[in-house]
């Protein structure tokens, strides 16, 4: 880290410096028209200039909250540091919110201004203007449909920054205005507010400092070693504090190229394309790249379908072990190495991961057989357990201590205790300022002390990693007092490819029960290669064979529970496969794909209760929301299965205390 | 679907006229005495039970079958025996019922087919991809991929089209008909055999088209609501004549339209 840069407390200003010393380097980029267009960190600095002065134009203040709205695009990045330069708040929403939760959220920042993405975006901003009265200008990225709209309120962005650059040029008044504005801010102000999804009640605005996010930011690069020259590709929403920090936060800081896909449905294609060096993905993106590879394995000739098995059984035994530079025989280095040749590295190619140096995954517990699959072919997969009030960094896995089942060791800078009821604390520089006009629960969320309550149980083990295993106020008990943690329960289920989420109750009952959600990849899938006909997931989702082979899961699930610690008590009795897809359109998952367990119950509440009264199947009615908002109702009879518990093999006293 | 402040297009004069046109197969009566006309910049719908000659109006169009009697105008000029290579390279574009794809080839390669009318440059310099038929070709890509973000396909640029769902197909040959830039662009039931989700992706397509690029648009299709939605004018057809034509409010409350739909006791 250079002098200079140490001094550069704000993005704006690392912005201006990074145009000093990497100005022909590139910054970032985006596949439009089918070709990559890029632009150096000397464009992207002016670009931001002109930017600030074009929305400085349109009324944006010192202080002002401007809404960000749309995939990753280099505008909607560069609107950041244009509001940021100006000493304005950006706050980045959800693109696919539906119109309801944007409106919430816009009214209670207060937003001014609002750049969106495109059409789809003008229109559902347009659709709630009404409800947030401060809102004033719309700014749009790409033009298409819009072309007939009223465009008294309404902006192109590349219109915006030309006149900034125009007036630039013509009025030296603004350079000093730039100059003067950019002085202005300090690493204390407000950076950016990121509102959390929420799993209950309403998204909450969690405010973070230049401070913060810049010392998250250094946390993550000294800890991995980014600098220049490595890549990244930006698909994560931008409103997620990950993507922040990674594709707007190290980038400027450490100067990564920031690659922007041309649609979400290209990810896969882009990133062969750039090969990239550093990746984060949430764990599904993974289950789903090895869902895909395992069922067109399926379809393989027999000789590759051979030597496909063969192999991985061969990189699951060694590869993990050579990865993290351990002594393995001559033999088995061979027979890894020719794996490489012919398997391991045409697969790391299709799925672009070939030239990568460090790839995360957070958000949710990672299946260890994935996890080991991907760190077997020679990926450097790690686990970090992170959140947004903490600007990300919590725990991370130090090279050769890579664990499937632990989140790994305290970040650098970061310090970690257990509350008595389990409950991880911590306090860190990243730590945020409190909740955007919610003193009460930045109050009940921050200890006087400024450690940061994480809602999550966990506990340390003997080497020092750190084990979550549920939200803290999540981990239930049975009647007969022994222990439920729904989320551990939910997450061995999820790991076989079949199943795509579940659901499990249990806190307060005489035993656990579940819901499934099958996964129409993996199933429709076995279905075709098993002459099973079905027309709709509705109806494969309730066919007998479909059920069988769930039950199979659930039963060897119990089984592994029953040899865990404590663990035996919560195997599930009876479980049913739900009618439909859980989705965040209808309310039961949040915008990251986690469930929502109390709407859920009181969703389906019949099926609950069939599921405890001894009844073998229930009717459900359920209304449904399209995208659009329209409304729709679906009805199905969902059967219920049972099973018998395995008997309890493990000791009754395990290494959970830090759990009680 | 459109934004409210949208101002109404005002639909210019007849782009093409269809006079007193009947068509014969041997005996069989497709067609009887069929008139009306397609107004610049607007979208008509042809609806209609099955085998009511909907599809057989569409191919007279664009001159795949001539017409037994009457006539047919398309920007003032009558054709008596039009074939179908002259109404494209006079600018009628159009998409079938049952997909018509070269399904061996990728996306791109279909939609570049379709820019196949406006190459200029001559076999032997495309043979080479030197001099002026590279520049052609970077020309004509770069109008390609305009299309291919428009339809929102970039994820299957490169994916022979016999591979795709039935739906993205169907966005493939809307992209191949748009290649060629038409001023009429005849659609065979652009939906059929789509869900929801897909018709409401294509409806929004048909409308853009319509309003970004000013095509003039025909239509035939099942689905009351997309038409109803979608179309300026409908004309019904039953048994190979006229029996409705109008806005869609006055088709949907003419008495003979709902016999067609519904039938009637005799």
């Amino acid at each position: 880290m250079t002098p200079q840069a140490a001094r550069d407390d704000t993005f704006p200003k690392l912005i201006a410096t990074a145009a000093r010393i990497r100005p022909g380097r590139t910054a970032i980029r985006h596949k439009d028209l089918g070709i990559w267009q890029s632009w150096t960190w000397e464009q992207v600095h002016d670009n931001v200039r002109a930017y600030a002065v074009g929305l400085s134009a349109l009324g944006l203040q010192r202080g002002d909250k401007i809404a960000i709205v749309g995939y990753n695009r280099p505008r909607l990045y560069w609107t950041m540091a244009a509001a940021q330069w100006l000493g304005a708040i950006p706050v980045p929403v959800y693109a696919d919110s539906v119109a309801d939760e944007m409106a919430y959220v816009l009214d209670h920042a207060e937003v001014v201004q609002a750049a969106v993405q495109d059409q789809e975006q003008v229109d559902k901003l347009l659709s709630i203007a009404d409800r947030v009265p401060t809102l004033r200008h719309i700014l749009y990225d790409e033009e298409r449909g819009l072309r007939d709209y009223d465009h008294t309120h309404l902006h192109p962005i590349a219109e915006v920054i030309e006149e900034g650059r125009k007036t630039l040029q013509a009025d030296p008044s603004a350079r000093a205005m730039l100059g003067r504005e950019l002085a202005a801010s300090q690493g204390a102000d407000l950076a950016i507010i990121l509102y959390t999804s929420g799993t209950t009640g309403r998204p909450k605005g969690v405010m973070l400092s230049y401070d913060n996010v810049i010392a998250a930011a250094r946390i993550g690069c000294d800890f991995d070693n980014l600098q220049e020259g490595d890549e990244i590709i930006a698909y994560l929403p931008i409103a997620w504090v990950g993507d922040h920090i990674f594709s707007y936060a190290q980038a400027i800081l450490a100067g990564l190229c920031v690659n922007c896909p041309e649609s979400p449905d290209t990810v896969i294609e882009d990133r062969r394309e750039i090969g990239t060096t550093y990746a984060f993905a949430p764990p599904r993106v993974f289950e789903n790249m090895l869902t895909l590879t395992m069922v067109r394995m399926e379809d393989a000739s027999a000789f590759k379908r051979r030597m496909f098995h063969y192999f991985i059984g061969h990189a699951n035994r060694v590869g993990e072990r050579i990865l993290n530079r351990e002594p393995v025989g001559l033999k088995d280095r061979l027979i890894y190495r020719l794996g490489d040749v012919l398997i391991f590295g045409p697969l790391r190619n299709r799925f672009g991961l070939t030239g990568i140096k460090v790839g995360y995954t957070a958000g949710e517990a990672i299946g260890p057989e994935i996890f080991r699959f991907y760190r077997a072919i020679g990926v450097n997969l790690k686990q970090l357990y992170g959140q947004t009030e903490a600007s990300v960094y919590v725990t991370m896995q130090p090279d050769g201590e890579i664990r499937a089942d632990t989140v790994g060791r305290p970040a650098p800078e970061v310090e970690i205790r257990i509350d008595d009821n389990g409950e991880v604390l911590y306090r860190s520089p990243g730590v945020f300022l409190g909740y955007y006009k919610d003193p009460d629960k930045t109050a009940e969320t921050k200890t006087p002390d400024g450690f940061v309550r994480s809602g999550d149980a966990g506990f340390f083990d003997a080497t020092g990693h750190l084990h979550i295993i549920d939200r803290a106020k999540d981990v239930g008990k049975l009647r007969d007092g022994a222990l439920f943690p729904p989320k551990y329960v939910e997450n061995k289920l999820k790991f076989y490819s079949n199943i795509k989420e579940a659901v499990a109750f249990g806190d307060g009952r005489d035993f656990v029960t579940c819901f499934i959600n099958i996964d129409l990849t993996a199933v429709g899938n076995w279905a075709e290669r098993n002459n099973v006909t079905y027309a709709s997931y509705q109806e494969l989702a309730g066919h007998p064979l479909v059920y069988d082979m769930i039950e199979r899961h659930v039963d060897e699930v119990n089984r592994s529970l029953a040899a865990e610690p404590r663990m035996g008590g919560a195997q599930i009795r009876r479980f049913l496969i739900l009618h439909k897809e859980l989705d965040a359109d209808d309310g039961e998952l949040t915008r990251t794909q986690k469930v929502r367990r109390g709407f859920i119950a009181d969703r389906y509440e019949p099926l609950i209760a069939a599921l405890y009264d001894g009844s073998t199947e229930a009717d459900i009615r359920t209304e449904v929301t399209f995208e659009d908002g329209r409304k729709g109702v679906i009805a199905a009879r969902v059967k219920i299965r049972d099973l018998k518990p395995h008997p309890i093999t493990a000791p009754a006293e395990g290494i959970l205390e830090a759990a009680e | 679907m459109r934004a409210p402040d949208t101002p109404v297009i005002v639909k210019g004069e007849a782009l093409l006229a269809v006079e007193n046109v009947s068509l014969r197969f041997g005996g069989v009566k497709a067609l009887t005495d069929v008139s009306f006309d397609i107004r610049k910049g607007e979208v008509r719908a042809i609806i209609g039970p099955n085998g009511a000659g909907k599809t057989s109006m569409l191919n007279c169009i664009n001159g795949f079958y001539h017409p037994s009697e009457g006539r047919i105008t398309f920007k003032g000029e009558t054709r008596r025996r039009m074939r179908p290579f002259e109404a494209a390279r006079g600018g009628i574009g159009r998409t079938f019922q049952n997909v018509a794809l070269f399904k061996g080839m990728t996306t791109l390669d279909n939609i570049m087919a379709g820019r196949f009318l406006k190459m200029r440059s001559g076999f032997f310099w495309q043979l080479l991809r030197y001099g002026p038929a590279m520049r052609e070709e970077v020309e004509h890509r770069r109008f390609v991929e305009d299309i291919i973000d428009f339809l929102q396909i970039q994820h299957i640029r490169k994916t022979p089209v016999g591979k795709l769902p039935y739906g993205l197909q169907k966005r493939v040959e809307l992209g191949r008909a748009l290649a060629m830039e038409p001023e009429l662009l005849l659609l065979d039931e652009p939906m059929a055999g789509m869900n929801l989700e897909e018709k409401e992706d294509m409806s929004r397509f048909i409308l853009d088209v319509n309003q970004q690029y000013g095509t003039t648009i025909a239509l035939i299709e099942h689905d009351m609501g997309v038409v109803m939605d979608l179309s300026d004018r409908v004309v019904v057809l039953e048994y190979g004549r006229k029996i409705a034509d109008g806005t869609p409010e006055e088709v949907k409350r003419d008495q003979r339209v709902i016999d067609a739909y519904l039938g009637v006791a005799h």
